[in-house]
């Protein structure tokens, strides 16, 4: 059987069942969504099952979603059969209130920084992972900056300096 | 046989090769004797010594390189050596975007000059954040270290980042002994909190 994006659809189907949603295959890249709680069974899945093989971790990201409610914030993860050339996406998604997402560092080490950015940038709570803190912003950074709760240009900041821009 | 190459027999006159010798500082001239004040001494030595330390980020510090460069060559104004050590350096020349994350190696790097220090901030980035108004780009590097001079554009041309260097020449040249210990420049740094 070769991995075609019908057999992924129909392993990952018998294993899960009805629990995963959103099917779609865009420029023939395979791409579903996953209840949060079920992510490492998941990628544990696609990992094992030898058929599968889904063994890189290509990125983690996430992207904010400031109109569904209660599932604000979608975690994104992309993975790469290397052997097969194949890829895939899945996506879950979690309340922007209480983000916690399970990390996913214990089968791919690469995850850690990865999970760490996209804490950085969005303020997912990966549950389990080693080394929660900020890692391209600065320290005493207190928001998320790419969560769409800020206007792009900022009206009531005090670092910019109009005397420049003549504003 | 005649020898083929010259080996300086002849004594050439050194106005023809364009070399530039900075000017004496204004005194009393006499027969064997030259007075002036050792502001005016000590101005002319540092104004055309300047070791500069190039904080090179982005693409103006492209074009830093092309001013070192033979073609518009910073060299002619003293400024041959430039350390990357920042001991040794009296001017740090700050070009390119600085990241809020950067800012406090800036002023580290600020930090370790010696006195007397002079900052140069070269570009839009350096002065202001440039384009750059957003939450990880540091909005100017007077936010965190005193800037002497600064050189608009983006990026300026080599001629506008010497242009920029001559103006911390005639700093330079024109600065009194006394204000590295006066009370204003000390309420400067202590803006920045730096000791």
């Amino acid at each position: 059987m070769s991995l075609i994006n019908e057999n992924i659809q129909k392993e990952l189907v018998e294993k899960f069942g009805e629990s995963l949603t959103e099917w779609s295959d865009t420029y023939n890249m395979l791409s579903f969504t996953a209840p949060k709680d079920l992510n490492l069974k998941v990628l544990n899945f696609l990992y094992d099952q030898p058929l599968l093989g889904f063994q890189f971790l290509t990125d983690i990201t996430a992207v904010h979603y400031p109109n569904r409610t209660s599932e604000e914030l979608c975690v994104v993860y992309h993975l790469h059969n290397l052997r097969e050339n194949t890829r895939l996406r899945f996506k879950v998604f979690t309340p922007s209130a209480q983000p916690d997402v399970y990390s996913a560092t214990a089968l791919f080490s690469s995850a850690n920084w990865m999970e760490r950015e996209t804490y950085d940038f969005f303020g997912v709570n990966f549950v389990g992972h080693p080394n929660l803190k900020r890692i391209l912003n600065v320290d005493e950074m207190d928001y998320f900056p790419l969560r769409k709760e800020f206007p792009l240009e900022d009206q009531t900041r005090i670092d910019k300096d109009d005397d420049m821009f003549g504003r | 046989m005649a020898r083929p190459v010259r080996f300086n027999l002849k004594q050439k006159d050194t106005k023809d090769w364009g070399i530039n010798m900075a000017d004496a500082p204004e005194g009393l001239t006499g027969e064997g004797f030259f007075a002036t004040s050792l502001d005016k001494v000590v101005g002319m030595a540092r104004k055309n010594s300047l070791w500069p330390l190039p904080f090179a980020t982005s693409c103006c510090g492209i074009e830093f390189m092309a001013t070192m460069g033979s073609h518009y060559d910073l060299s002619r104004f003293g400024a041959e050596r430039v350390g990357f050590s920042p001991r040794q350096c009296d001017l740090l020349m700050v070009m390119g975007t600085i990241a809020k994350k950067m800012g406090p190696v800036v002023k580290q790097v600020y930090l370790q000059m010696a006195e007397p220090r002079w900052v140069i901030a070269v570009g839009a980035c350096a002065s202001s954040g440039g384009i750059f108004d957003t939450y990880s780009v540091l909005q100017g590097i007077d936010q965190v270290v005193p800037v002497d001079v600064y050189v608009p554009g983006c990026p300026p041309r080599p001629e506008a980042i010497i242009d920029g260097f001559m103006k911390i020449q005639d700093l330079v040249e024109n600065e009194s002994l006394r204000r590295r210990t006066g009370d204003k420049y000390k309420a400067l740094l202590e803006s920045y909190g730096i000791q």
